[in-house]
């Protein structure tokens, strides 16, 4: 092939490299810079280079170190038990379920996932709130109520995370166990396997590569949640539901100090860049 | 075993309501808070049928013009994502050359990156360049954000365009963005819709972009505007944000229902997922 006919084949690709290399890369690198800096948004005219202080004082801070927890927390129990396991189970029953059954609880799921993240932010907001209808339900059964954004901050926007970002993993499922074959189950069943017995010897091992991409990017999504969070709390009461982002945020433009928070930033991107290449592999694996 | 099985099917009829009436209740709040002309937080029947919330929202300031914004942001950086995903996918599949692998892994790694991460440094750059609170600059970092996923959406949707079709267009010497444009991309209607309408849901649900890159009132989308019902106004008016809630979200739910009955529940995973 001649030089000129390749760079002619190449050419459609030209906008899109030159959008992602000014619009995307462009702002990785420059937050790979700013990062060993201490760019500030008032007084100073110029940043000057300060080299790992920002990383120092992040491993310091107890306020980062809350952050992190708080973020291992929110995706702990929004993404691996929420999502994850709910998708499941509902990916699973819905296999079983009648047809009207299956399609409206498939479409009450999915509308909690199409909404934007601002509304369901509002929604739960107003469900979680002390005048909400979760204490509404509990004074009916006459349980205690609670103030929940108060008393569980992180506990409501993990639960608000898992009402939102269920209905991803419940297609992915529901497509992976349609993928099984019947006889495979069937046997099963005539062998005298019990349901529970089936689940975990045979549609677990069958459907590990969708469990594990599914992971991946659910954890992925979970890391980067900012307006769910900042609508229902602020990342309050004080700092109890502070994730990472909201912490980045607060550093960089509430403590004007820019560059201490694309520091944070930083880390967010490469604990994102290591699971995205775990599910690069996972997925070269099934390809 | 008919017994047995209509007992299981019974037993998951009745968990999955009971999970359908779990997430339904956010969801009820704000449809009937809409036309409730007391509403509170709670979900409860309306006292009386009002359009009064509609009528108090449905003004230039408050809903017009956030939505406007909203339509110029996404539709712009959905033209955008969608021409420059298209024009990448073609010599992606349909010529060999060893750049297309690790390009191809580039971009499904860049689809999962958090991009929430990097809205600090976007800010800083774009300060720096005098994008910053401009439209034009939040439709090209929109349009930057999107493409990777739209690019291996686009061209998993391209494969399955038989090449056969192109050859004899190009034999009558016809250019190769002649034969997309006039063949490859109309075969491949329901994936071209399909990249289009995730490209916009996602912007248009997309709260943290616009929220750090836009600075003037007049500009923001209704997922930044949504905000003001809270703080300057005082008291909450909850009717008020119920209404203009449904009236936000609605389009997205109607552009989801469209693709999705077109292509069947997942359409989202399929490039996601499958890889």
């Amino acid at each position: 092939m001649t030089p000129y006919r390749r760079i002619t084949r190449a050419l459609p690709l030209s906008p899109a490299v030159v959008l992602l290399l000014l619009f995307l890369a462009g702002p990785i690198a420059y937050c790979v810079y700013i990062a060993f800096t201490d760019l500030q948004l008032t007084g100073q005219a110029r940043a000057s280079f300060v080299g790992f202080a920002n990383f120092r004082h992040a491993f310091q801070d107890p306020e980062f170190r809350n952050a992190v927890w708080l973020t291992l927390v929110f995706t702990v129990l929004s993404s691996l038990v929420g999502q994850n396991t709910l998708g499941l189970a509902l990916a699973a029953l819905m296999k079983r379920a009648s047809k009207p059954v299956r399609t409206l609880t498939g479409g009450v799921v999915i509308t909690a996932w199409v909404l934007p993240e601002v509304v369901a932010g509002f929604l739960l907001y107003a469900f979680f709130r002390r005048e909400g209808t979760l204490n509404a339900i509990l004074d009916w059964l006459h349980l205690p109520r609670q103030n929940w954004l108060f008393t569980l901050p992180i506990l409501a926007v993990s639960f608000a995370n898992a009402w939102r970002g269920t209905a991803f993993s419940m297609l992915v499922y529901s497509a992976a166990l349609d993928e099984i074959p019947s006889e495979i189950t069937e046997a099963a069943e005539v062998d005298g396997a019990g349901g529970w017995r089936r689940m975990w010897h045979i549609t677990l091992p069958m459907i590990r590569r969708s469990i594990g991409t599914n992971l991946m990017l659910n954890t992925l999504q979970t890391l980067s949640v900012f307006g769910l969070i900042w609508v229902m709390t602020r990342g309050g009461p004080g700092n109890r539901s502070q994730t990472l982002p909201l912490f980045m945020y607060e550093q960089a433009f509430q403590n004007s100090m820019i560059g201490y928070g694309t520091a944070v930033a930083l880390l967010l991107l490469l604990v994102g860049s290591l699971f995205s290449v775990v599910y690069l592999r996972l997925l070269r694996t099934e390809v | 075993m008919p017994r047995k099985r209509t007992s299981r099917r019974l037993a998951a009829d009745l968990s999955l309501l009971a999970v359908a009436v779990a997430f339904a209740l956010p969801l009820a709040w704000v449809v009937l808070s809409s036309v409730d002309p007391h509403a509170n937080l709670r979900v409860r029947v309306p006292d009386g049928f009002t359009l009064d919330n509609f009528d108090a929202i449905l003004t230039p300031d408050i809903t017009y013009t956030p939505l406007l914004n909203s339509l110029v942001l996404c539709g712009g950086g959905t033209a955008l994502t969608v021409v420059c995903a298209a024009l990448a996918a073609y010599p992606l599949s349909r010529f060999r050359s060893r750049l297309n692998r690790p390009f191809l892994l580039t971009i499904l790694f860049a689809t999962s990156l958090p991009i929430t991460a990097i809205m600090v440094p976007v800010y800083a750059l774009f300060v720096r360049v005098n994008l910053i609170d401009t439209l034009q600059g939040t439709i090209f970092f929109f349009a930057a954000s999107q493409l990777p996923f739209a690019i291996w959406l686009m061209k998993n949707f391209m494969d399955g365009v038989p090449k056969e079709l192109e050859e004899a267009a190009w034999t009558d010497g016809a250019s190769s963005l002649q034969s997309l444009i006039r063949i490859v991309l109309p075969l491949m209607g329901p994936g071209l819709a399909v990249v289009t309408v995730f490209s916009f849901v996602m912007m248009w649900g997309n709260f943290f972009v616009p929220f750090m890159l836009l600075l003037s009132p007049d500009q923001m989308p209704a997922s930044v505007s949504i905000n003001d019902f809270f703080g300057n106004r005082g008291m909450v008016a909850y009717g008020q944000l119920a209404a203009f809630s449904v009236i936000y979200s609605t389009p997205v739910i109607l552009l989801y229902v469209l693709v999705a009955r077109r292509l069947g529940g997942g359409f989202a995973l399929g490039g996601a997922v499958k890889g």
